[in-house]
This record gives structure tokens, C-alpha cells and sequence, in this order.
């Protein structure tokens, strides 16, 4: 177990440090960060105090190393357009789309697993055929354009919910959060669903392949054989061997919704990182690119770590080692 | 005799295959008696477990039953589910072929035990565990109460079919249906569970009902018999009676082709099987054995002291901790037109000294002479020419064929690879070969997928001869094949070794089917050969205490020669060893000429 | 004790007699099930005439939306089945530009297919190469390759593209080199599978038996029995790629406002919508869905005919 824990934060540290430098390297080679930094109107004197100033002239790999001796303590650069520290505006718009990712993973896994369960039991019924044209339709919907769709259907025509932003919030241990307000719940259903529909598809296809390959399964067919009623069967021999290979598949898409909170927060307006980091791209805002991606790297190691751990303790066959799997 | 506990009648069995229902098994009629048992007997695709499932009503949505099965006077097909449910497990145990996925393994032992006794005897979950214990003793599992808080995974495949059978028996039910329990089993390991079965049926005062495959079994265990031959009972009789007059010519087939052990004393020669028309039951003549052992050339191959172990690893730097010493010093010749069988059971090193002669896992140490071609240190192009003189055939003929392959091109294709004759003479060559299988040349633009297992194996065959082999690897070739099928690919083995002078290293664990195609057999061990000699020999005067053991355990099918076995609850161990570990030296006595027996080390393995 | 009508006959020829008569190669059975199954049927249509639109775009099309000197600012944001000045119906309306929608979504598509083809093919040869070598060499050349499969998928495909384009700027070469990074780890990972059953199963032990050379092994007998999945994963991923591209367009982070795009006339409706001129977005987006739908319905009965153990 501790050799595990070792070899996984040797390999993020290396993910992190291998990252770190190909963006770095990757966005010195792009553009000029001072043509963002001033207005046209700058003098050639006022240029080069700022290009002194953020370390510019010196070579690539200078500037690398004092963006790594910083980075290591703590200190990953204030950003060009805001002023601030990368990390500290990360850091406040981290949890809105903390929030948005998790209700999106709630509403797939509440809305996909049962919708799986049902497909896979009778794959052949008419219900559960319904259910996988729903899911092939769920599969393909563009994100953003059913982000606008919604908007236009549930804000513009129907007026029944707001198309913008996070509406009010209460703070939980110094965390604002919005589902805990009636006003914020009704900002945050739209663009949570808008993120979750993609993976209520895929919670579902996956519920029911696994349901469908566990009920063909010797065991299950001695627990008939057993005379257990079909209600345990489903409960105890079909669900835990199915659900636990999930438990892999939601470490991933935990991050995939992260991600792709991109795409909803900018058509929802909703202040989350992901919204901070497309106007990043656009102005090539590098220190908060690096942080963004940072913090990235370490919120997913710590996903994939957790859905590790949780794994050997659900399914008595994995054990965790160190090197490789 | 009393009333029958179970009564089939007119059963037969149905299913939806692309929207047209298809009888699988027809009119079964069939009477079980209380504490009596029955076999079901019958090869691939008979019906028999068919039958079975139908009994318990578990055949799901696409199946259709119509008939009678009158059990303690209740027709369960016309019963509702729920009391069909109340039924299974509790009045009815039923045991299946695989004990390594009956058991669910994410949950406990314990739990898979109680939820039996909590579903139908309604104990609380303190007496269901007590209760679980007791049966987990009563099948002969060592410290069961702890054991109860284990997974499956930390049970052996003989362990976890006792504690299938443990949650069989649960309830006490008054008829136990067994669908091959022990097919997946190591002879040692099925003789132990039969021989359970047996005493547990005694306690318990249940009739059985066995599925099996095996006439051996058959003769060892049941009272009755019934053989099912393409979804039909073609015959039922005393299990005696079976054996003795067989009246139905299906019947007289299938026996015919069944190997008994013991059956060639006194013989020397390998022979053939004799095969019966299953329409008529008219018996051809067996063609007596030429005897084709060539001691007047060099041996074909020559195994001096070879060892093949795979490391274990373990930990972030992946060190070697231990080895599995698969094969560890063995040492023998194969001549031209002889065969050798290695036999043992799982785990023992056959396949692996099978597979290190032809390099195809690297050895670790020793010699391998294949002619004056050294296999260990042969480079690229001398290794190309061992594997042509040396041929492998495969246990899995569903397998060993590229599914994306022609049969016509797959036996071509070495022909050209080696380049053996020009690309225009390769088209005649093909034909010659699956001629020479018994197959029709026609066939050769065929894919796998078109033939049964039988004909892929002739298919493999052909293949192997393509490149003229002097020896040829045949790693458990006949073991997925039905009984008839078997002997008639093992009859094609040996008329190939008459016309071609082939030798054969015949890997088997089965020993009947040993006996009869050897002229001389090595029984192995842990990875060693512990006794090896001529066929007679070893078989008529076994002298290894593990040559006997294993001996004792084979079923023979002749139900006049049941014998009454005490065994031991071993379970088959692994070779494996920490590092470091170096085996002591092995000493064999030479018991007759060429028959030569390891002598017994004390020391246990880990 | 009946007996049954159906005895085997012990011909010349050995066996049972249950080998089937068809004698079609995997392949073309694969295709017969294919047009049998309505909903690849379906989507075999939706693909087949949404392709053939985008190749003769220039043919049919009313106008080239990205000639500037064909756009009239005048027709801008007109509704559907409205007439321009010169007499030209504009069958979808036009967006705000005075574009025809059209023949702008005529334009897109060739743009959407042509990125999602061409950054498939490109990933799939990378992704076969690194698989094979994987599978192949196995030991720590394995490990590592393998490892680093794994780090690149646990990476969002959308964060690695921004990235990506955040280096590398806007243009059909960048968002095609984008996408390639981000799905040659999935057919690598998938070769490599299936290339090690493929390599455990008992007819490769066969070829090496026979001494076939390493090469003929690989891509005559491994590689083959790999294509199914590998054609699987594929479907599911070009319509991946393609739903990727049109994101990222409309992010404004992918193609160019110069280039045509589904994204982009999506992205330029976004403003409009709430006014009430929902044809700038719709028409492009139901277009995009139906070559979705379609790609994704092939991929998904092709799953269930060549019935490969992963999810896509």
C-alpha cells in the first residue's frame, strides 16, 4: 500500500514536472505576451521596462527555472490581464464548477444507472430499445448546441428558468454553493443537465453492457439455482459486480466533466474556471494557462487515486501495488 | 421399488432461435427414485444438460417446456414462479460444471451460504453462520469458521466445489442434481469430490441426479442410466446392464469408444479403437498394430536435464521474489515412430516441457535435441528448421485455427514460409494433405468457423504434416473432443505414425486414453518425472507412490470394477519457490529395464 | 425409447456433418449483418447522403458562402425561404453576414468530415504502430508506452485539444494535429488489447510453431483479428472528433471565422437566438446531429455484430 501511495505521487510529480515544461516551452514559442500586457500605444521605453520587468528577454530555459523555483513555493506567477495571483483566481472560481461537475455526475449516475439497469435486464423490449435510441440521440447531441437549444426552449420560449449565471449563493464552510437556494437550484438545473447529458448516455450503455454480461454469468445462474428471490439476485449478485467497474469509469468522467464545464459555463455564463481559462487561451494569459493546467493535473491524480483505493476496498480481487498494474 | 421422487414424462424442450422455436430435447421420459442415482450420459450437444436446467425451470425467456416433471407429487412446470423459486435450492440442490465462476466472487463465503439458509429456512443471520460452518465442515473444508469470512478467490477449484456443494446441500433437499461437477476437475481432485458426493448422498438420504460426459464416472457412481443422443434418451437400464448389453447401437458405439483403463494388459503395442456404425451398431474390426519404434536411428529428440521457471515479481522495483520451477531436471528420448505420453495434472509441467522444446517459452537451462540441432542456443535460421521437424498440435481446435484464414491457405501457408516446394506444386500438396486426414480436398477453401471440432483438428493435423515432422507435439489434441470423435482422431494419430514414422510426445492427463496410444509414458509431478518407462510397465506395476495415486483415481468405466477408495483431501500444489532455492539432487532407481522411478525425497514443497 | 431420425453416417470423410454450407468470409458477413440491422440501415443513409452533399457542395450550392464578394450585408439575418435582391431563395435563411445558410452548412460539412476522417485515419495509423510495438515488445518498452497511454486518456480529450490549440493557433492543420493527439492513446490501447489476446490465442502458437517469421505473424494473423475492434472504436471516435472539432469552433479556439464551419455559424446564431432568429443555430446544429446520429448508429450495431469487449 505505501509502496502504491509512492509510486503514484512519483508519477504526478513526473506528469506534473513532464507538463509543465512542454506548455511552458509550448507557449514561449507562441505570440508576445507584451503586445497583452500594453496598449498599441506604449512607448518603446514603457516596453521594455515591462518585458524586464516579467523576465522576458532572458532564454527559455532561465525563464523556466525561475517560474519552477517560484512554482515551488507556491507561487505560480500573477496573471498578465488581471493582476492577481493565477493561483488565487483558480482558486475562487474553482468551486462553481466544482459544483456544476458534480451535479452533472449526480444527474448521470442517478438518471443512467436505473435507465441501464432496465435496458440491460430485458435488452430486447421495447422500453429498454427506446432507452438505447435515447441513449445513441444522448451520444450524439452536440453539447453546446443543446446548451443553446435549452436556453432558447426553457429560457426565451417558456421563460421557466434563468439562462445565466449562478444566482444566489449561500457559503458551506467558507465555499459559496448555489444549490442550496432556491434561486441558485434554478440557475444551476439548466447547465448541469446540459453537462450531464453526454455521460447519462454513457452511464447508461455501460450499465447495461455490464448488466447484460453478469447475468449470463455462472453465479448468477446458481444464485437461481439457489432459489434467492430475483429482487437479491439484482440487488446483491448483479449490481455490486456491475457497479464496481464503474466506479472506474466515473473517476474519469469526473474529469472529463471538469473539462468540459468549459463548454457550458461559457454558453451558461456560469463564473467557473473554465469560463477563466478559454479567455486565457484567447490572450495567451500564460501564468494562468500553466496554473490551470496544474491544478488540473493534480485535482485529477487525486480523482484517480481516490477511485483506486475505493476499487481494492469494493473488489476483494484488487490489491494495490506499487510499478506497474 | 417405491415411488419415484421425480417424474419426467414426456419432456420436451424448446427454443426461440431467430424467430423459430427448435426442439432441443424430445419425449424425455425418466423416474428418479429416493436415494437413488441416476446418470445422464451423453456427448456435446445430446441434451442431457438441457434436461437438467429444465427440471429447475432455468432456462430463461426463450425456452418453451411442455411434458410432465412430478416432483413429491407437484408438477413443476405448472407451477407458479415464486413456488418454483420456494423449490429450488431448498427441496432441489442443483451443482454446476465450474467451480471457479459458481461462486460470486465480491462476496464472502459466508454470505453465499446464508443467504440460502436465510431465504428458505428463515434462520437469523447468527444461526445461518453457525449453520454454514457446520456445513462447510460436513463437505470436509479445513477451519471453516474462518474460512466463512474469505472470498472465492482464496479457494482452490476442488475447495470451491465443496462449498458449491456445501450450499447445495443446505437445505437438506431430497434430490441433488449434479450437471458435471467434476469435468473441470484434476482426476485426484474428482475422485475426492465423487467419492464426497457418494458419502453425502448416504447421510443425507437424497437421490442424485448426475449430468456427465464421462461412461467412467458413470460406471462409478449410478444405480441408472439414461444416454441421450441428439435430444432423445435412446436408452435407459441398469447401470450394469448398460454396460454389459448396450441395446441401443448409439450405445454400442459410444462404449466402444470409450478407453478403460486396464483394458490393455498384457499388451504391448499401442491400439486402435475399434469403430462402430452409430445407424447399425456393426463394429469394424480393429486393425491390428505394426510395431513402428525405430531403434536402429538416432533418437528424434533428446532432453537432457531441462529447466523452465518463470520469475515472480512483486513490489515498485519489480524484483524476482520467487520461481515457479514449471519444469525442473527432466530428461528423455523420443524415437522416430514412437510414442511418449507425459501425464499428470494441472500445473504439473507437461504443456511447459511441451512448449520448451519448441522454444516456445524459453528454457532456463538444459538440452534439447531435436536431430544434431541444439533448440536452446539454435539462432533464427536453425530454430526455423527445429520447428519444422518438430510439429505442435493444440488443445483447442476452436483455437488453433485463424478464423480469418482459408483451411486451404492456413495448411499452404508453411509450405511456402519454409519454401519446401515451389508455390505451383504447393495447390497439389494441399489436396494430398487433407486427403491424407480424411478430409475432401473440396474443403480446402473453407473457413474454421465452417467445420466441427472433430474435422479442425484433422485440419491442424494436416497442417503439422505439411513440413514432413519427425516428431510431433500433441499437447492434450484430443482432450475437447467428444468420446467418439476422440477415438476417431486418435486411430487417425496412429495410422499417420505407421505411414510416416512419425513420434509423438503425446501430452495428456488422461490416463486411459495414455494407455492405449503409448509405447512408453513419463508421469510427471511438481515439475519433475517422477516415474517413466515402458507403457506396460508403468501401468501394470506402478511404483511412484504419486504414479499409484493417480492411477487409483482414474474412473473406469466398468461398473463391475467399482472400488471402494480412501483418499486424502490433498489439494494439488504449486512448484513454486522462493529465490534463491535450489532443488536437491534427484536419484531414479531402475526398477526394469528402461523403467526408471524418482526416489522419494521427504522434504514437503511450499 | 425413440431413436432419433438424424444418424451420422461414418463416410470417407470424417466428422459430424454441422459445417455450414454458407461460405462468405468474415468480412463480407459482417456487411450483410450491417444492411440488415435497421438502425445501422438508417444510419448508413444519413451518412451516405450527408457525404455525398458535402463533395458536391460546390456543384449544388446556391452561392460560396466564403466568397465575400458573394455576400450582401443587406440579406443579413434573413428567415427562411426568404428572397435576396437578385432573386436567390434562401431555402435556410441567412445568417448575419447575408451568408446563405445553406450552402454555408454545405460548406461546413465538407469541413467536418474531411477534419474527422483525416484525423482519424492519421491517429489510427500512429495508434496501431504504438500498440503493435507495445504488444510486441512488451516488458518495460510496454510499460512505458502503456503508462503513457494512460496518463494522455485520464486527460479530458477537450482540455488536451485547448492546450493544444492554445500552442498552436487557429487553423484546419492545428485542430487536425489536435485531434490526433487526442485519440491516437485510444487505438493504441486498443490494438495493443487485442493485439495480446490475438498473440495469446492458440493459432498464433500455431504460426510460431511453424516457424513463420515475426513479420508475417504480426500483420498477417495478429493484425487482422485486431481490425473489428479497431473499426469499432473508430466509428465511435470520428463522430467524437467531429463533435470536438464543431466545440472548439464554436469556442472560438478551432477554425478561423475564414474557414467553413458548423461551429462557427452555430457560434454566430448564439447572439440571435435570443431575438428569436433561431435558424442561424438550429439548422447548422441539426445537421451536425443527423451526421452524428448516423456515424454513431453504425458504430453502434457494428458493435453488436463484431461485439468487442470495450466501450468506446
Amino acid at each position: 500500500m505505501s509502496s502504491y501511495l509512492l509510486s503514484r505521487l512519483f508519477q504526478t510529480i513526473v506528469t506534473l514536472f513532464v507538463m509543465s515544461v512542454l506548455v511552458f516551452v509550448g507557449l514561449y514559442m507562441v505570440g508576445n505576451p507584451v503586445d497583452v500586457l500594453l496598449s498599441s500605444s506604449a512607448t518603446p521605453e514603457e516596453r521594455l521596462h515591462v518585458i524586464q520587468s516579467f523576465g522576458l528577454d532572458r532564454p527559455v530555459w532561465e525563464q523556466y527555472l525561475v517560474f519552477l523555483s517560484k512554482a515551488l513555493q507556491g507561487d505560480l506567477g500573477n496573471s498578465f490581464v488581471f493582476n492577481q495571483p493565477a493561483l488565487d483566481l483558480i482558486f475562487q472560481r474553482m468551486p462553481a464548477t466544482l459544483e456544476l461537475a458534480f451535479v452533472a455526475l449526480l444527474m448521470a449516475l442517478v438518471i443512467g444507472i436505473p435507465l441501464g439497469v432496465r435496458a440491460g435486464l430485458k435488452p430486447n423490449s421495447f422500453v429498454s430499445r427506446t432507452i438505447m435510441t435515447f441513449s445513441i440521440l444522448g451520444f450524439s447531441l452536440p453539447t453546446f448546441w443543446i446548451g443553446l437549444i435549452m436556453i432558447m426552449v426553457f429560457s426565451v420560449y417558456l421563460g421557466w428558468l434563468p439562462a445565466s449565471g449562478r444566482g444566489d449563493t449561500v457559503e458551506v464552510l467558507g465555499v459559496p454553493v448555489s444549490f442550496l437556494t432556491l434561486d441558485g437550484l434554478s440557475h444551476l438545473v439548466l447547465p448541469a443537465f446540459n453537462l450531464a447529458l453526454f455521460k447519462i448516455s454513457l452511464v447508461i450503455r455501460l450499465t447495461r453492457a455490464g448488466v447484460m454480461e453478469v447475468m449470463q454469468l455462472d453465479y448468477v445462474r446458481f444464485a437461481r439455482a439457489k432459489g434467492i428471490n430475483e429482487r437479491r439476485i439484482l440487488r446483491v449478485h448483479v449490481l455490486k459486480n456491475t457497479l464496481i467497474p464503474l466506479i472506474t469509469v466515473i473517476g474519469l468522467e469526473l474529469g472529463s466533466l471538469i473539462a468540459f464545464a468549459v463548454v457550458t459555463e461559457t454558453i451558461f455564463a456560469w463564473p467557473g474556471m473554465g469560463k477563466l481559462i478559454i479567455d486565457a487561451i484567447g490572450v495567451l494569459d500564460r501564468p494562468v494557462i500553466l496554473a490551470y493546467l496544474l491544478i488540473t493535473v493534480v485535482m485529477f491524480s487525486v480523482i484517480n487515486l481516490l477511485v483506486d483505493i475505493l476499487y481494492s476496498i469494493v473488489d476483494p480481487r484488487v490489491r494495490l501495488e506499487g510499478g506497474s498494474r | 421399488m417405491n415411488e419415484p421422487i421425480l417424474s419426467i414424462s414426456n419432456l420436451t424442450t424448446e427454443f426461440r432461435v431467430g424467430g423459430e422455436w427448435r426442439d432441443v430435447i424430445r419425449n424425455v421420459d425418466l423416474d428418479i427414485h429416493p436415494r437413488e442415482t441416476v446418470a445422464v450420459v451423453g456427448e456435446s450437444g445430446s441434451g442431457k444438460s438441457v434436461t437438467a436446467l429444465s427440471i429447475m425451470r432455468l432456462l430463461g425467456r426463450n425456452a418453451r417446456l411442455s411434458g410432465r416433471i412430478l416432483f413429491e407429487g407437484q408438477d413443476l412446470l405448472a407451477l407458479p414462479e415464486e413456488d418454483m423459486q420456494r423449490i429450488r435450492g431448498n427441496r432441489i440442490g442443483m451443482i454446476f460444471q465450474e467451480p471457479m465462476t459458481s461462486l460470486n466472487p465480491v462476496l464472502k463465503i459466508g454470505e453465499q451460504i446464508t443467504e440460502v439458509l436465510i431465504e428458505h429456512r428463515g434462520l437469523d443471520h447468527a444461526a445461518a453462520m453457525a449453520e454454514a460452518a457446520r456445513l462447510l465442515e460436513k463437505v470436509r473444508i479445513p477451519s471453516a469458521r474462518q474460512r466463512l469470512n474469505e472470498y472465492p478467490l482464496s479457494f482452490s477449484g476442488g475447495m470451491r466445489q465443496r462449498v458449491v456443494i456445501a450450499i447445495a446441500l443446505a437445505c437438506e433437499p431430497k434430490l441433488l442434481i449434479a450437471d458435471e461437477p467434476t469435468t473441470a476437475l484434476d482426476v485426484t481432485i474428482q475422485a475426492q469430490i465423487l467419492e464426497l458426493i457418494k458419502e453425502l448422498q448416504k447421510e443425507e438420504e437424497m437421490a442424485v441426479l448426475f449430468i456427465t460426459h464421462d461412461m467412467g464416472v458413470v460406471a462409478e457412481i449410478s444405480d441408472r442410466t439414461a444416454v441421450m443422443y441428439r435430444g432423445d434418451v435412446v436408452e435407459t437400464g441398469t447401470t450394469e446392464q448398460i454396460f454389459k448389453s448396450p441395446v441401443h447401437p448409439y450405445t454400442r458405439a459410444l462404449l466402444s469408444a470409450v478407453p478403460q483403463l486396464g483394458s490393455m494388459n498384457g499388451q504391448n503395442l499401442p491400439l486402435r479403437f475399434p469403430i462402430v456404425d452409430m445407424a447399425t451398431g456393426s463394429v469394424e474390426p480393429v486393425k491390428p498394430t505394426v510395431d513402428t519404434v525405430r531403434l536402429d536411428v538416432p533418437p528424434a529428440l533428446r532432453v537432457a536435464n531441462l529447466v523452465t521457471r518463470f520469475p515472480v515479481k512483486k513490489g515498485i522495483l519489480r524484483r524476482t521474489v520467487g520461481n515457479i520451477h514449471a519444469v525442473e531436471n527432466v530428461s528423455f528420448e523420443l524415437r522416430e515412430g514412437e510414442t511418449l505420453s507425459l501425464v499428470g495434472e494441472s500445473g504439473c509441467g507437461k504443456s511447459t516441457t511441451g512448449r520448451s522444446i519448441l522454444r516456445l517459452t524459453e528454457l532456463t537451462s538444459g538440452t534439447v535435441a531435436i536431430r544434431d540441432h541444439d533448440v536452446a542456443r539454435a539462432g533464427k535460421r536453425e530454430l526455423a528448421e527445429i520447428r519444422r521437424l518438430a510439429q505442435m498440435i493444440f488443445q483447442d481446435p476452436f483455437e488453433s485455427l485463424n478464423p480469418r484464414i482459408r483451411i486451404g491457405d492456413a495448411i499452404a501457408e508453411p509450405i511456402i514460409a519454409h519454401g519446401l516446394m515451389p508455390r505451383a506444386e504447393v495447390g497439389t500438396r494441399v489436396p494430398q494433405l487433407l486427403e491424407q486426414v480424411g478430409l475432401s480436398p473440396s474443403m480446402a477453401d473453407r473457413f474454421p468457423h465452417e467445420f466441427s471440432g472433430g474435422q479442425r483438428q484433422r485440419v491442424c493435423i494436416a497442417r503439422a504434416l505439411a513440413l514432413n515432422p519427425k516428431v510431433i507435439v500433441a499437447d492434450e489434441s484430443v482432450s475437447a473432443l467428444d468420446v467418439s470423435i476422440k477415438a476417431q482422431v486418435i486411430n487417425l494419430m496412429l495410422d499417420l505414425q505407421e505411414q510416416l514414422g512419425l513420434g509423438y510426445l503425446f501430452i495428456s492427463h488422461d490416463m486411459a486414453v495414455v494407455e492405449r496410444i503409448s509405447h512408453r509414458v513419463a508421469v510427471m509431478y511438481m515439475g519433475e518425472i517422477v516415474e517413466i518407462g515402458p507403457r506396460q510397465a508403468v501401468f501394470e506395476n506402478p511404483q511412484h507412490d504419486y504414479t499409484r495415486k493417480l492411477m487409483s483415481a482414474v474412473p473406469i468405466a466398468d461398473p463391475t470394477r467399482r472400488r471402494v477408495r480412501h483418499l486424502s483431501n490433498d489439494e494439488i500444489r504449486t512448484p513454486y519457490r522462493e529465490a534463491g532455492f535450489t532443488p536437491p539432487p534427484q536419484k531414479y532407481r531402475e526398477v526394469d529395464e528402461g523403467h526408471f522411478v524418482l526416489t522419494q525425497h521427504l522434504e514437503p514443497a511450499a | 425409447m425413440s431413436s432419433s431420425g438424424k444418424q451420422p453416417s461414418t463416410s470417407v470423410h470424417a466428422g459430424n456433418g454441422d459445417a455450414s454450407p454458407e461460405r462468405i468470409s468474415p468480412f463480407r458477413r459482417t456487411l450483410h449483418a450491417l444492411i440488415r440491422d435497421p438502425g445501422a440501415l438508417t444510419g448508413i443513409i444519413i451518412v451516405g447522403v450527408l457525404a455525398i452533399l458535402a463533395l458536391v457542395a460546390p456543384l449544388i450550392s446556391p452561392q460560396d458562402p466564403y466568397d465575400l464578394a458573394q455576400l450582401d450585408i443587406m440579406d443579413g439575418r434573413l428567415a427562411p425561404g426568404a428572397t435576396s435582391m437578385n432573386g436567390m431563395v434562401y431555402l435556410l435563411g441567412t445568417d448575419d453576414q447575408g451568408r446563405d445558410l445553406f450552402s454555408g452548412i454545405l460548406y461546413g460539412l465538407r469541413t467536418s468530415i474531411l477534419v474527422g476522417i483525416i484525423s482519424a485515419a492519421v491517429a489510427i495509423v500512429i495508434g496501431t504502430c504504438v500498440g503493435l510495438l507495445s504488444a510486441y515488445a512488451g516488458g518495460r518498452v510496454d510499460a512505458l508506452l502503456m503508462r503513457i497511454v494512460d496518463i494522455q486518456l485520464s486527460f479530458p480529450a477537450i482540455l488536451v485539444a485547448l492546450i493544444f490549440l492554445a500552442i498552436l493557433g487557429q487553423g484546419v492543420d492545428k485542430i487536425i494535429i489536435a485531434l490526433v493527439v487526442t485519440q491516437w492513446a485510444y487505438y493504441a490501447r486498443t490494438v495493443r488489447g487485442s493485439a495480446l489476446v490475438e498473440s495469446r490465442r492458440a493459432y498464433t502458437d500455431a504460426a510460431r510453431s511453424m516457424a513463420l517469421s515475426d513479420k508475417r505473424i504480426i500483420f498477417r494473423h495478429i493484425l487482422p483479428n485486431c481490425v473489428p475492434p479497431l473499426i469499432v472504436v473508430a466509428t465511435m471516435r470520428i463522430a467524437y472528433a467531429i463533435m470536438l472539432e464543431a466545440t472548439l469552433s464554436f469556442l472560438g479556439i478551432g477554425l478561423p471565422i475564414t474557414e467553413p464551419s458548423l461551429g462557427l455559424l452555430i457560434s454566430n446564431g448564439f447572439e440571435y437566438l435570443l431575438s428569436g432568429d433561431y435558424w442561424i443555430s438550429v439548422f447548422p446544429g441539426i445537421t451536425l446531429l443527423l451526421l452524428i446520429v448516423g456515424i454513431n448508429l453504425i458504430g453502434d450495431a457494428l458493435r453488436d455484430i463484431l461485439n468487442p469487449r470495450q466501450e468506446g
